[in-house]
C-alpha cells in the first residue's frame, strides 16, 4: 500500500508524550494539560496540509501548543492562577532516581521562577530543543532564549543552596514527610 | 528496521550543546529531565487516541466519498 510512508498521524502519535509533559508545565494541572493537548491535536489535524513531512513535527506541535495555551489563558484572565506548580503535585509516576525530598525542592525552585524562564529552560533542558527551535517555538530571538536559559540556571542554582541549606535548619519542615529517619541526613 | 532508521534520525535531530550547563553532569539537567520524563511515562489519555481514530476515521471516509464521485 502507498500509506506506508511515515503518515502525519503516525508522527503525531510519536510526539504526544514529549508534548503533554510539556502542556503539564504550563499548565501545572493534569486535567487542563490533558484539555490542551486534546485542542493541540485538533487543531495541528485541521491545518495538517501546512505542515510539510519530513520537516520537524515535534516543534510545530509545541508552537502550537504553546499559542493555545497563552490564548485560552488571556481569555480566561486569572483563573488560570489555580495550578499544582509545575509538573503538578500528583504525578503518577515518581522518578526513581530521586529522593522524594529532593525533588520536592526542585519543583519549589522551578514554581519560584518566572514563566517565560521556566519555559525556556524546559524545551531546552527536558524537551531536548536547541535554542533556535526553542527561540522559533517561543517566538522570541534565539539571544533571548539564551539569556532565559541562563537566568533560569543562575536562579534556580541559588534557590537550590538556599533549600539545601534550609534543610539543616528549625523551619525543615518538610523533613517530617521523609519516610525514613536515616534518609534525612 | 524501519524503527531503527527513525530513532537515529531522532537521535541526530537532537542539538549537541557544549556546555550550557544541562548537560549530562549537570544536577539541574538531570532534574529537570527526571520530571519531565516521569509525566512523559504516564502515557497518553485514552480520550486523545479516541480523538485521533475519530479525525482519523472521517478524514478517510470523506476521501472515499470524494474518490467515488
Amino acid at each position: 500500500m502507498a500509506t506506508e510512508a511515515p503518515s502525519f498521524k503516525r508522527e503525531l502519535l510519536a510526539t504526544l508524550p514529549s508534548l503533554r509533559a510539556f502542556a503539564v508545565s504550563l499548565s501545572g494541572k493534569h486535567d487542563k494539560a490533558d484539555d490542551l493537548v486534546q485542542d493541540t491535536v485538533m487543531k495541528a489535524w485541521a491545518k495538517q496540509e501546512s505542515f510539510e513531512m519530513g520537516t520537524n513535527i515535534k516543534a510545530w506541535l509545541f508552537t502550537i501548543l504553546r499559542n493555545e495555551f497563552y490564548s485560552q489563558m488571556r481569555k480566561r484572565g486569572r483563573e488560570v492562577q489555580d495550578t499544582d506548580g509545575v509538573f503538578t503535585e500528583r504525578m503518577a509516576v515518581h522518578p526513581p532516581q530521586y529522593g522524594v525530598m529532593d525533588l520536592a525542592d526542585f519543583k519549589r525552585a522551578l514554581d519560584g521562577l518566572a514563566a517565560d524562564q521556566r519555559e525556556a529552560i524546559i524545551l531546552i533542558g527536558a524537551s531536548g530543543f536547541s535554542y533556535e527551535e526553542a527561540a522559533e517555538i517561543c517566538n522570541c530571538a534565539v539571544g533571548t532564549m539564551k539569556s532565559r536559559v541562563s537566568r533560569a540556571r543562575t536562579r534556580l542554582q541559588g534557590m537550590l543552596r538556599i533549600a539545601g541549606e534550609a534543610d539543616f535548619g528549625p523551619d525543615a519542615v518538610s523533613t517530617q514527610v521523609a519516610t525514613q529517619p536515616s534518609l534525612t541526613r | 528496521m524501519r524503527d531503527k532508521a527513525k530513532m537515529n534520525d531522532i537521535s541526530k535531530s537532537r542539538p549537541r550543546r557544549m556546555d550550557d550547563g544541562l548537560g549530562p553532569t549537570s544536577d539541574i539537567g538531570a532534574k529537570l529531565r527526571a520530571l519531565y520524563g516521569a509525566v512523559q511515562d504516564e502515557g497518553i489519555p485514552e480520550k486523545i487516541f479516541d480523538l485521533l481514530e475519530k479525525l482519523d476515521q472521517a478524514e478517510k471516509k470523506s476521501q472515499t466519498a470524494l474518490k467515488g464521485e
